[in-house]
């Protein structure tokens, strides 16, 4: 049988909160943007009088301002985009215990097993947005398929508040005609190659055969094929399961460029210190970590390496970073925005090889101390103890990465797996 | 994180005396409108999760009688509030 998988998609989400929260900017050209002083001032989420303007999410704010001078730019409120998220959710946990949250304003449910109660999947899916009109007063765009693939291209499809229904019988009209870029995971630089051979349209991916894909684009080849057929049969997770954590990160695009090791020192110190708390609040051990580094011109890069033994120190994971960075980047260019990432975790109660040439000793002092430093900021607040080195640069050391920023995405293969 | 406030003349805060039951049941009694007075709240009709796009927001939505008018009263993450004619 056929499952029936819905996904829905919350239309503008961020700017749909906004306009309902002020009424007075409901009919102008609105846009939701980072914070320009800590220039973060990107367009974050806009809504669709500005989109009308060619406004593009991610665009920065001058660049936006130049396109449309009346753009009201409001700032980004997340506990309250949290909250709507959890609305959405609570709504949809009415017809299904199978929702895969995707972001904040995106989410698979699967009704396989709920239709009998509750309708068909295009009438699950029209309660659905009426019950986010009424009860939100925000619109959803909902897509009904047999596969988690076709359901979300179907909340692309129609928007705002509106149903797409893609079946067997007519997935060939609907979806494969669409651009390629259309599909899940299709992204620039995979759709520069598709076109280098020819492959405009989803129809086109579809037609080809799998061994020629997998000889252009490797593993992915075959996935994006399956995918354009409709043959995806990855399951909608269940709601509750924890998501399997795979790495934790922070990056932080830094108040001024960064133009000095000394600089990028005492921001990996302050990143490394924040991916160690949140290791150890998740009881983990990393043994990579990563880099990303982006320059002024937003030319991004990124290294790893791997650390002699799994650890949630942050000196260690700053001084790993550091010599990562010291050996991969030739300072060309001032440095805007850097991310520490520690990668291939442990449990932190597994058993380690102890060293024979270090002083463990000295490593569980460490560890205990900045379990003490974690408790002595959860009473205190996060700015209560301080590095040395951060106390170089007023502008610097006023980031705290770890309860800044709350909202993590989460990946569509867990666990690294290939449907 | 700053809060963000939103300030909307539509949507007006209201102090309401209420009652909570022991199963968990919230009943409002009377409430206290911008120019001080108060009005008792004769009934509540109608009980469900509602956005107020006239005072932007969304929470449980007390449908109520007041005075023989029917009328919303909203309750939004612990403050209640009502939208202006």
């Amino acid at each position: 049988m056929d499952r029936v998988i819905l996904h829905s998609d919350l239309n503008n989400f961020y700017a749909s909160v906004e306009c309902l929260y002020r009424p007075e900017i409901r009919d102008k050209p609105v846009a939701v943007g980072g914070d320009q002083e800590a220039r973060h001032g990107i367009i974050l989420a806009k809504n669709y009088l500005a989109k009308a303007t060619g406004i593009q999410t991610g665009e920065v704010i001058w660049q936006a301002k130049r396109k449309c001078p009346a753009l009201v730019i409001v700032p980004p409120n997340y506990p309250l985009y949290m909250r709507y998220s959890h609305l959405a959710r609570d709504i949809y946990a009415d017809y299904t215990d199978q929702i895969e949250p995707f972001g904040l304003d995106e989410a698979w449910l699967d009704v396989t097993g709920s239709c009998p109660l509750f309708g068909t999947g295009t009438h699950i899916a029209d309660e659905i947005r009426e019950r986010i009109k009424a009860e939100m007063g925000v619109t959803a765009s909902v897509g009904v398929s047999y596969n988690k693939i076709f359901a979300k291209l179907g909340s692309d499809l129609k928007k705002p508040d509106a149903t797409t229904v893609i079946t067997p019988e007519n997935y060939k009209h609907v979806v494969w005609p669409l651009p390629a870029g259309d599909l899940l995971y299709v992204g620039r630089s995979t759709n520069k190659k598709l076109a280098s051979c020819g492959i405009i349209g989803i129809g086109d991916i579809a037609k080809a055969s799998p061994a020629y894909l997998r000889l252009r684009l490797g593993k992915w080849g075959e996935v994006l094929w399956s995918f354009a057929n409709g043959y995806d049969s990855s399951p909608v997770a269940r709601a509750g399961e924890e998501s399997v954590i795979k790495s934790i990160g922070n990056s932080i695009t830094t108040p001024r460029d960064l133009e000095t090791e000394e600089d990028v020192r005492m921001i990996l110190y302050i990143l490394s210190e924040s991916v160690a708390a949140r290791l150890r609040d998740h009881g983990f051990k990393c043994r990579t970590v990563h880099i990303h580094i982006r320059d002024k011109d937003l030319f991004t890069f990124g290294a790893q390496g791997k650390l002699a033994q799994p650890s949630a120190i942050s000196s260690e994971i700053a001084e790993k970073a550091l010599a990562i960075f010291q050996a991969n980047y030739t300072w060309e260019k001032p440095i805007r925005s850097i991310g520490v990432r520690g990668g291939d975790l442990v449990t932190a109660a597994s058993n380690i090889q102890i060293s024979l040439f270090d002083d463990e000793n000295r490593r569980i002092k460490q560890e205990n101390l900045e379990v003490t430093l974690d408790s002595l900021r959860s009473r205190f607040g996060h700015h209560s103890v301080q590095r040395a080195i951060l106390l170089q640069d007023n502008d610097l050391m006023s980031i705290n990465p770890k309860d800044d920023h709350v909202i993590h995405p989460i990946a569509y293969f867990k666990e690294g797996r290939l449907p | 994180m700053n809060t963000i406030t939103y300030e909307n003349p539509n949507k007006i805060y209201v102090t309401v005396k209420a009652i909570f039951f022991p199963e968990g049941l919230l009943r409002p009694i009377s409430l206290i409108w911008e120019d001080g007075r108060e009005y008792m709240i004769d009934k509540v009709l109608d009980i469900r999760r509602a956005a107020s796009l006239k005072a932007g927001g969304t929470g449980l939505r007390y449908t109520c009688r007041i005075a023989n008018k029917e009328t919303y009263l909203f309750f939004e993450e612990g403050r209640w509030f009502m939208e202006r004619k």
